[in-house]
């Protein structure tokens, strides 16, 4: 074909071919077919279409609530709320605003899911480490635990776990009155399917001196291992790590305590107060600490994998390299192992932390007031706003997913730099 | 070069000594233990502590299970019986066996189609999940569909078989045009079932459904482990396809593609599934044309569906990612053009490698479908928290319930898992 | 007539519900069935039995309007609705009346756009407590821990009665009648409240019933009755007369045993126009002559689904109370057939 063009008068038919140089005569067919147009034709049919679906949608959506004599109005968010909230981080009556409503449950949700990620992280972690142990029955016990609860819906293992809480445990009344049927914990704590009541310090005239002392020895104390760590990287010489650190942490802080005149009280739950309930001290809801177990022992298995996992992508090698160097086994874990078993357990633990916080909008099952249950729960039922709520519920959860996203390819970014 | 010198030295022996057994503690059940549970001290402790653990929850388990009732009519009369005993009372099991697989409203006599379908749905699954089998299977694995739709929701055969036909007929018209160009062919197909489609309509009678052999079943009636299942399975499937085109879409070099793939997969994967089950509970009906009304099911397969495909679309991006980059300019350097060199090289070697990712999020997904019980649709979940607690007989009945779902899901997703597992190993294999 | 061709097949199938078009009488007559919201179990008003049918005092209304426009009581599709769903079932035309003990409130007949047709159960919200707590006045419950069923009115008129009366809480929100009488029975909460007739109901399904007491505050007004969208007056005149005829039968002493031998040789004309044997009523409804007979013959008279589904003789055992006749001193009143 080429040769014939060659031969043939060029210019005169409209026959292209490779050796030809472009025609600058545009033809409609050169859109489909000339790859310099065609990614712009798709991406053209693509923005028409896209472009038609969502009028389509919202000129459906707009007829629907015409049709009802609806409108789209979020100004149900300054209104007063009505209803009450057990658990809350922040001031909220029943007088407040949905909006703040929404808020306690934004918070209640953060709540959850930070505590969830850290206990999830401690099941998991333990888990998976052990699931490699030597110990036959222990690593048997452990992989056991990592099927069971990775094979079986979150949402089954939330209700059981609840219901085991709520069956098993005590009621609040048997701690009340002069004499209660049960005796507290140290006198201070009590634990009943109401939840957990500890005591809550009492911060006196004083108090600031003791926190800040105490400050101060966290921060003398992580000086004091950076120093000594140092000498030993420079020197060789070995200083005492364990003692001086417990001296420093605590000592200065137990000292100036008794110097201030003991400036720090508990206040204990009082079983007298109330017929029905303890009053003072801090109070952890059943709910909270259901979903926060659940949410924690449910997503730990997951991490156990991940750690397991992470563990074993580790080349036996490195760990023979370090103990031939001479490391005890600790060290070769820390110093070895460890620091790049995390590069491969990190990307995967962020998202199970992702995981978490989604899964946390679970806990409507249990009572749980998190934003699921203010904002799309009691808020949407009350002012009937469904479109409103739930735009406004997932527009916060994508944020927050968002956010870890981008924590964690920050942390790729770093990992993978280091890699080269 | 012994045995040239055997015959000359007397004092060398002529046959091996028979082993010795190894002393008593290093070997058989007693080094096993040794070396196995009680190591170091440390492992002993871990040991015993351990084997307290499990006699705490067996001595406890074991009376309650084995001392079950398995037949009373209420939770009353199981508690006559046991007169006191603390045991189980499965008999709400055997009572509501059929509610728990097939929701309440299904009819009783029609339980064998669900029954035949799910049986129907080893054989189809078969020769997908294992390799080995004969490939003539896929044809069988191709008309599933609509024999388990036909089977389920029954009413006029001609649905299901004027499906069939505009799929067959628009995978004819692509076969011929695919060879052309592959958009033409891909357009050309859907819109060829979409006309036989039409024409048909046109050609169902009205009535067909009402004297038709197996008798209609709403989707409304569906209910129990089948409606999990059937979740499970058809957002699956249909997850695939869509998960691929996002997959390449988010590859795409043309970026308003690419940007409407990115922002769909991280909105979707952003928000929490049970959000979405609110939207095609509360919100969707509002974005359907006035008047035509989507039952739930439908639309819950359509949130589920996309929330699947966006899970699916990433681990297709990293099957996509993990390909060398030699294979994507081999398929260049032949020639190919974009949608051969997907079909024909970078796709058949990418999803093979996602494969075990995209089963573990249909893992996931089948665990998620019990979420539909939070907006009122009663599958296994929905009808333990609806019907048969709050039903007089049974209310009060927990743990034989919830254990008898977690049961079933244990089984159904540790078969996969393992599945997952031993296909890993296949592969792996595969790649030396 | 044919919708898309898509929805058409997807009708055939059953796989899309029905539509609400202008005129929701010709969209339910030419469906043959009434899509009608219930709740997803609740033991005497709507729940489904041990063989998947459906049951209860809602039910029975449901069960009446089929009777009365489509001549067949069991041409009924229920539909399922939490406290979540149940509005936007009924706005988007999912359903085409809700008969969910749903409260007449202001705010959902106008800000919502429903129209309340009527009251079929005056209902008010009470609290169970154990009796062995001695407690005899919900103005004792002073720090109490509070189980909830959410989704209804019950957390707003919670947190009213305690703010009016100066006393502290703590609520613990429940999503099922099942699940808040675990926790209460744990002892996981003091008391337990939702409506008065659910709280009897619920106590009805206890071990030992007589260890548990309903307090006598009743804290709020209850009225439940079933709804339908604003704008379809058509519609919402079927379902309200149909409630009222209910009512009236009972107060005419008409029931499902005598009511082909009333409409046979009656001289009582309300009872004549009642059972459409004299005058047009039926066809200014757009119903033939005997729309009200067949509503009446369904499930019987309001008297009868009353004592049927909840009265004293069945485990709920509610006394009619507010709910009799208003001859007997209750409030059970229907405007005059004629």
């Amino acid at each position: 074909m080429s040769v014939k063009t060659k031969v043939g008068t060029t210019g005169k038919i409209s026959m292209t071919t490779l050796t030809d140089p472009p025609r600058e005569s545009f033809r409609l067919s050169m859109l489909i077919n000339d790859t310099r147009y065609r990614s712009m034709t798709f991406q053209v049919m693509a923005f028409i279409l896209l472009s038609l679906s969502v009028g389509y949608l919202y000129s459906n959506l707009a007829a629907n609530l015409q049709a009802q004599g609806l409108r789209i109005d979020f100004s149900f968010l300054g209104a007063p709320a009505g209803y009450d909230i057990n658990q809350r981080l922040i001031e909220y009556t029943s007088q407040s605003t949905n909006a703040r409503a929404a808020i306690v449950g934004i918070l209640n949700t953060l709540l959850v899911a930070f505590l969830a990620c850290v206990m999830a992280t401690v099941f998991g972690v333990f888990a998976g480490v052990l699931r490699l142990s030597k110990n036959w029955l222990v690593s048997k016990i452990m992989a056991f635990y990592v099927e069971i609860f990775r094979n079986i819906p979150v949402l089954i293992w939330i209700l059981i776990i609840y219901g085991i809480m709520t069956v098993s445990m005590p009621g609040a009344r048997p701690f009340l009155g002069e004499n209660p049927d049960r005796e507290m914990l140290f006198g201070m704590f009590a634990f009943t399917n109401r939840g957990v009541y500890s005591p809550a310090p009492i911060w006196g005239e004083g108090s600031m001196v003791v926190v800040a002392v105490f400050i101060l020895s966290i921060i003398g104390t992580v000086a004091y291992r950076r120093y000594a760590t140092n000498l030993l990287y420079k020197t060789g010489k070995l200083l005492p790590m364990g003692w001086p650190s417990l001296v420093i942490f605590f000592v200065p802080t137990i000292v100036i305590f008794f110097l201030m005149g003991q400036p720090i009280g508990l206040d204990l739950p009082d079983p007298l107060a109330n017929r029905f309930n303890l009053k003072g001290g801090i109070q952890i809801g059943a709910p909270l600490i259901a979903i926060w177990f659940a949410l924690s022992i449910y997503t730990g298995a997951f991490i156990a994998e991940n750690v397991r996992a992470g563990i074993q992508a580790v080349s036996r090698g490195q760990t023979e390299a370090a103990s031939a160097l001479g490391l005890r086994s600790g060290r070769v874990m820390s110093l070895v192992v460890l620091p790049q078993a995390l590069r491969v357990i990190i990307p995967p633990l962020i998202s199970q932390y992702l995981n978490i916080t989604k899964n946390s909008s679970l806990a409507i099952l249990v009572g749980y007031a998190d934003v699921t249950a203010t904002l799309g729960g009691i808020t949407l039922n009350q002012t009937g706003r469904a479109i409103e709520c739930v735009v406004l519920m997932m527009l916060f959860y994508l944020t927050i997913s968002l956010l870890i996203s981008a924590v964690m390819n920050v942390y790729n970014k770093s990992v993978a730099l280091k890699e080269r | 070069m012994s045995d040239t010198h055997a015959h000359s030295v007397a004092f060398v022996r002529t046959q091996d000594v028979p082993m010795a057994p190894p002393p008593s503690n290093a070997a058989g059940p007693a080094k096993w233990v040794k070396d196995n549970l009680f190591a170091t001290p440390l492992n002993g402790l871990l040991t015993l502590v351990a084997l307290y653990f499990i006699y705490a929850i067996l001595s406890s388990a074991l009376p309650w299970i084995l001392g079950g009732i398995w037949n009373a009519p209420s939770l009353a009369a199981c508690r006559d019986i046991l007169d006191g005993a603390s045991a189980a009372c499965f008999a709400v099991l055997s009572e509501r066996w059929n509610q728990l697989l097939f929701g309440f409203q299904y009819p009783d006599d029609q339980y064998w189609r669900p029954g035949l379908a799910f049986i129907l749905l080893f054989i189809a699954a078969a020769p997908v999940l294992f390799f080995d089998l004969p490939r003539k299977l896929l044809a069988f694995t191709a008309i599933y569909p609509f024999v388990a739709y036909y089977l389920l929701w029954g009413g006029t055969i001609f649905v299901p078989i004027l499906a069939l036909v505009g799929v067959a007929g628009g995978f004819m018209v692509y076969q011929r045009l695919v060879a052309g160009s592959f958009a033409a062919g891909f357009f050309g197909g859907i819109a060829a079932a979409f006309v036989i489609w039409i024409i048909g309509g046109w050609l169902i009678p009205d009535d067909a459904s009402a004297n038709a052999m197996l008798p209609a079943v709403p989707s409304r009636y569906m209910g129990g482990f089948m409606l999990n299942m059937m979740l499970g399975v058809t957002c699956v499937s249909l997850s695939v396809p869509i998960g691929i085109a996002l997959a390449l879409g988010r590859q795409s070099s043309m970026p308003l593609i690419k940007w409407i793939c990115v922002i769909f997969i991280e909105f979707i994967r952003g928000v929490p599934l049970i959000t979405l089950l609110f939207v095609a509970n509360v919100m969707l009906a509002y974005f359907f044309p006035p008047g035509s009304g989507v039952d739930l099911f439908l639309r819950v397969v359509i949130m589920i569906t996309m929330f699947s495909a966006a899970y699916i679309a990433e681990v297709i991006r990293g099957g996509l990612a993990a390909l060398p980059k030699g294979q994507y300019e081999a398929a260049d350097s032949l020639g190919l053009d974009y949608p051969q060199a997907m079909r024909l090289i970078i796709l058949p070697q990418a999803l093979k490698i996602s494969i075990p990712g995209i089963v573990n999020v249909a893992v996931g997904l089948f665990k998620d479908t019990t979420l539909v019980s939070v907006i009122s649709m009663f599958d296994l979940v929905g009808m333990i928290r609806g019907p048969i607690l709050a039903s007089t007989e049974w209310n009060g009945v927990y743990w034989e319930l919830f254990g008898f779902a977690a049961l079933l899901f244990f089984i159904v997703c540790y078969g996969i898992s393992q599945y997952s597992q031993w296909l890993e190993r296949r592969l792996a294999t595969d790649h030396r | 007539m044919r919708k898309s061709v898509i929805l058409g097949a997807l009708t055939v199938a059953g796989l899309s519900a029905g539509a609400a078009a202008a005129g929701t009488l010709d969209d339910v007559k030419a469906r043959g069935k009434l899509n009608c919201g219930v709740t997803t179990g609740l033991v005497g008003f709507a729940a489904p039995d041990a063989n998947g049918e459906w049951k209860g005092f809602d039910v029975a209304v449901c069960r009446a309007v089929a009777a009365a426009v489509l001549n067949d009581p069991t041409a009924v599709e229920f539909v399922p609705t939490t406290g979540k769903t149940r509005f936007t079932a009924l706005a988007s035309g999912e359903i085409d009346m809700l008969a969910r003990n749903t409260t007449w409130t202001f705010s959902r007949d106008v800000d919502l756009k429903f129209t309340f047709v009527g009251v079929n159960y005056y209902d008010g919200q009470g609290f169970m407590v154990p009796k062995a707590l001695g407690v005899s006045s919900a103005k004792d419950l002073d720090g109490a821990t509070v189980c909830i069923q959410t989704g209804t009115t019950t957390e707003l008129n919670l947190a009213d009665f305690f703010r009016a009366n100066n006393i502290s809480y703590e609520p613990v929100p429940i999503e099922t009648n099942a699940e808040g009488q675990q926790q209460y029975l744990a002892g996981a909460c003091d008391t337990y409240t939702t409506d008065a007739s659910g709280l009897a109901a619920t106590r009805a399904t206890f071990e030992n019933p007589g260890d548990h007491v309903l307090l006598p505050e009743i804290i709020s007004k209850e009225p439940l009755g079933p709804l339908v969208r604003h704008g379809d007056d058509e519609w919402g005149d079927v379902v309200r007369w149909t409630l009222n005829a209910l009512i009236t039968a009972e107060e005419l002493g008409v029931t499902s045993t005598n009511i082909n031998e009333m409409a046979a040789n009656t001289n009582n004309p309300e009872v004549a126009r009642l059972l459409g044997t004299e005058g047009t009523l039926g066809e200014m409804l757009g119903l033939d002559a005997e729309w009200s007979k067949r509503a009446i013959a369904a499930g019987g008279n309001y008297g009868e689904i009353f004592a049927k589904n909840i009265g004293e003789e069945t485990p709920i055992g509610l006394a009619r109370g507010l709910n009799a006749q208003w001859t007997n001193g209750g409030l059970i009143y229907s405007p005059p057939f004629r």
